[in-house]
């Protein structure tokens, strides 16, 4: 909770900031913006969460998102029906996750290694089917694209649109906040992150429990790639998706997801996934030259884990003080 | 025998009221010793008495918190590891520090190498060498390489190593422990030729039976305190247990014979994937505590992991109560009935930033698991507060993180992960190393209970009054092969010993 806390008060900081600059920064347009990108960007990072508690890392997410992103206008375009379009990229993506999941537990490869390589193949081959010609929906699939790009109306507040993909990552965060919190899965999910000799002689099934992360990873990737593809109904092959992994990776550290595995919470994530796209946002507001865009998100990031890790030391010194303090007594 | 020290007054190396704290524990209070000229001192003590701690401060690993050093007679201040080279104390690890790609001359002058221009003089360093290694007893040219000598002969390097920056004192902590017996008797004759040319030893050991032979006076070190010191005349295998465990060890090591019931682990023809040639059988029955013992690298960690399904084995046969199991992963030794307290209980035993509630449950959740994979909170907290009451931990809250409580206390936290699964036979890989003497007591009062409740005990320890204070019955392994089985009344530590290091042992085999 208090890791939460820090970049809940980082977030707001720049929001109010940059409100204050650029009145634009808080209509309702904006806001929906936003609030829309957040979600989307959320999804990919709950899922990439669940491998960096696991102690790996998930590099492919970009790539996942081109191949879904494409697949799904391509096999519309080729005709075949909405639900079975959306079962078959929904296996791929679960495909992906299990790949790497197997070659990661039962090779021993490198998640870095493995998911590298995924990032390459997976791009590769959206291009190579689509023969890198962009793909869309055009005016078909409105219904679908309602996903993505819809709107509801809220009660009481005037003027503001709740866009739809914030319901949907609202249902996938709670989801996920379930298992990671309440199920022996989540349980495990951590313990393997810290310690994962210790989780084996506990006699935990710790290949299943790390396969199930990437899965659910990549599966939150394909989903993004839906939704991501819906969202912006032209989509090219060569662009879509790229750094997005690092985006997703940078929103779970940001959310207090340990690198080194073993902890991390679902809102932490969401809300750094937040901090990114508002930091994005509040670059523009600001008028500050977008080239600079990526150098502010880095330092902005470089400070956030800098604060923390000099938090943490300080809160394991003062712990140390006190317990010889309790022992010399 | 008289040491030549009578030439100087004042003592090498004195050692005045040294204290050290870690967070959590106080290694060592107002530790106090003296070493003579050409003597060799043995400091003895329990796991976690603070000996470690005392070598690593005199070899400048680590600084003291308070105290005095002196080498003969003015105060030094031993910073770091170069600022005892100079003073000439030098320390060989248990664990060597030598490169294995290396050849012996290179590990000799590592850090030292005499060179112009950055060049190696590769020449000086291999005739320097030869002669260093003829004092040591090593016939061998400098050019092999390390990797390619046993332990003993490494031993013997890191020796010239030290020798080589002309060390006056030298520390070996555990010299022995994974020396055959003739590696060990060659060692011991380097001492004594050492000590005939004045240099000194403080020599850190388990094996009572050895620093009998070898020690001019003993200093014994207990919970970071000096518990007594013995000279030469007085130095008996008695007196240095008593004084280890501060009482008479029948009090501490609490023994009640227990009627042994059904077998209930059963091992036949098992070859284990580190010594594949060995076969290897046994059998503990029910109400039993067996011990394994030999020295470090026999194979006895390998055979509780092959048992617990680390490693799967390469042939042979498991029972357990009669029943043969397939055992190829924890899971399938824990669904037979089997719980491992492992050897290192941070890598292995405990996932250290997680709550004591929830180290004690990890083995337990998925038996106590409800609908859709949810934890059951209310029978993980009933469990670990029985198990908190039951062996006494001390923790602020089940809440508190594993890693801040003491060794002991962890150790207990492992213990209580394997007893809430309610094994028939528990596994222990070393279960007191790194405890205090508080919490080994607890331990072993807890191991008898168990075997008097029916559950077997097999335990592996390197320390030999453990084996022989707490076992009905002791299986002795060298080399990954079982070399003999001793009763409670054949337990000495030379019938051990010689079962260790590979000699048969001459009485009736039971």
């Amino acid at each position: 909770m208090k890791k939460i806390l820090g970049i809940l008060i980082l977030l707001i900081v720049v929001c109010g900031v940059t409100a204050i600059s650029n009145q634009n920064f808080v209509s309702a347009y904006n806001i929906q913006n936003v609030t829309r990108l957040t979600s989307l960007f959320g999804i990919i990072s709950i899922g990439v969460a669940f491998v960096i508690i696991s102690g790996g890392i998930d590099l492919s997410i970009g790539s996942v998102i081109c191949l879904i992103g494409t697949m799904l206008p391509y096999l519309l375009a080729k005709g075949v029906p909405v639900p079975l379009a959306f079962l078959l990229v929904g296996v791929l993506s679960i495909c992906i996750g299990l790949a790497h999941g197997l070659l990661i537990t039962k090779l021993k490869l490198q998640p870095f290694i493995v998911t590298l390589c995924g990032l390459l193949i997976y791009r590769g081959v959206a291009r190579g089917i689509t023969e890198d010609q962009t793909q869309g929906f055009g005016t078909a699939h409105a219904g679908l694209r309602y996903l993505a790009t819809g709107k509801i109306d809220l009660p009481f507040i005037e003027g503001f649109k709740l866009p739809v993909p914030f319901l949907i990552m609202l249902g996938l965060a709670l989801l996920a906040a379930f298992l990671l919190n309440k199920t022996i899965f989540g349980r495990y999910l951590k313990a393997i992150g810290n310690n994962e000799a210790a989780a084996r002689y506990s006699g935990i099934n710790t290949d299943r429990t790390v396969i199930m992360a990437y899965v659910i990873c990549s599966f939150l990737a394909g989903v993004g790639g839906v939704l991501f593809a819906l969202d912006i109904n032209s989509v090219q092959p060569e662009g879509i998706g790229n750094f997005y992994e690092l985006y997703a990776i940078a929103a779970a550290v940001l959310g207090g997801c340990s690198i080194r595995g073993g902890e991390g919470s679902i809102l932490g994530v969401v809300i750094g996934a937040a901090l990114m796209r508002v930091l994005r946002n509040s670059i523009t507001m600001l008028g500050i030259p977008s080239q600079l865009e990526f150098a502010i998100i880095g330092a902005v990031i470089l400070v956030g884990v800098i604060t923390d890790e000099l938090v943490k030391r300080y809160a394991q010194k003062r712990r140390a003080n006190q317990q010889s303090g309790m022992y010399s007594g | 025998m008289s040491s030549p020290a009578t030439t100087h007054p004042a003592p090498l190396l004195e050692v005045a009221q040294i204290s050290k704290q870690f967070p959590g524990i106080k290694a060592l209070s107002q530790v106090s010793l003296s070493l003579n000229h050409g003597e060799v001192l043995a400091v003895i003590g329990e796991n976690g008495a603070g000996k470690s701690t005392l070598m690593k401060i005199l070899a400048g690993v680590q600084p003291p918190d308070s105290g005095k050093l002196l080498i003969e007679g003015a105060e030094v201040s031993i910073s770091d590891v170069e600022a005892a080279l100079e003073h000439g104390i030098a320390l060989i690890h248990q664990e060597l520090n030598l490169c294995e790609n290396l050849d012996i001359a290179a590990n000799i002058f590592l850090g030292r190498e005499p060179a112009s221009w950055n060049v190696i003089n590769q020449q000086q360093t291999y005739v320097e060498s030869e002669k260093l290694l003829k004092q040591v007893g090593l016939n061998l040219p400098p050019q092999t390489l390390v990797g390619d000598l046993t332990v003993g002969q490494q031993q013997m390097v890191e020796i010239a190593k030290a020798l080589s920056i002309n060390a006056r004192i030298l520390i070996m902590d555990e010299p022995t422990s994974s020396l055959s017996l003739h590696e060990s008797e060659a060692l011991f004759a380097v001492i004594r030729e050492l000590k005939a040319r004045g240099v000194s030893v403080i020599y850190i050991s388990h094996r009572l039976g050895e620093v009998n032979d070898l020690a001019d006076r003993v200093v014994v070190l207990r919970d970071g305190e000096n518990a007594g010191d013995l000279d030469r005349a007085s130095i008996s295998h008695e007196r240095m247990v008593q004084l280890m465990v501060g009482r008479n060890v029948s009090q501490f090591f609490p023994h009640t014979p227990h009627e042994p019931g059904q077998v209930v682990l059963e091992v036949k023809q098992l070859r284990t994937p580190a010594y594949p040639s060995h076969f290897i059988n046994f059998s503990i029955r029910q109400n039993e505590i067996v011990g394994i013992s030999g020295l470090v690298g026999a194979g006895r960690t390998e055979l509780l992991q092959v048992l617990f399904g680390i490693d799967s084995p390469l042939s042979g046969s498991i029972s357990v109560a009669g029943q043969e199991v397939q055992i190829n992963s924890p899971r399938d030794a824990i669904r037979a009935g089997l719980a491992l307290v492992p050897e290192d209980r941070k890598l292995q035993g405990l996932v250290l930033e997680m709550a004591v509630r929830e180290n004690m449950s990890l083995a337990s959740l998925t038996r106590d698991r409800k609908s859709l994979g949810r934890i059951n909170f209310n029978q993980e907290r009933n469990i670990s507060e029985e198990m908190i009451a039951v062996m006494n931990i001390k923790t602020p809250s089940d809440s508190q993180i594993v890693q801040f409580l003491s060794g002991g206390n962890q150790q207990k936290v492992v213990l209580g992960k394997w007893l809430a699964m309610n094994p028939r036979v528990l596994l222990l890989d070393e279960p007191t190393r790194g405890v205090d003497i508080g919490a080994k007591e607890e331990i072993y009062t807890l191991m008898n209970q168990l075997a008097s409740q029916g559950m077997a005990v097999l335990f592996v320890s390197s320390d030999l009054e453990e084996i022989r204070g707490i076992s009905d019955r002791v299986l002795v392994m060298h080399e990954g092969q079982m070399t003999g089985e001793l009763s409670r009344d054949e337990f000495s530590e030379e019938a051990i010993m010689q079962l260790a290091t590979g000699q048969t042992f001459s009485h009736s085999q039971t």
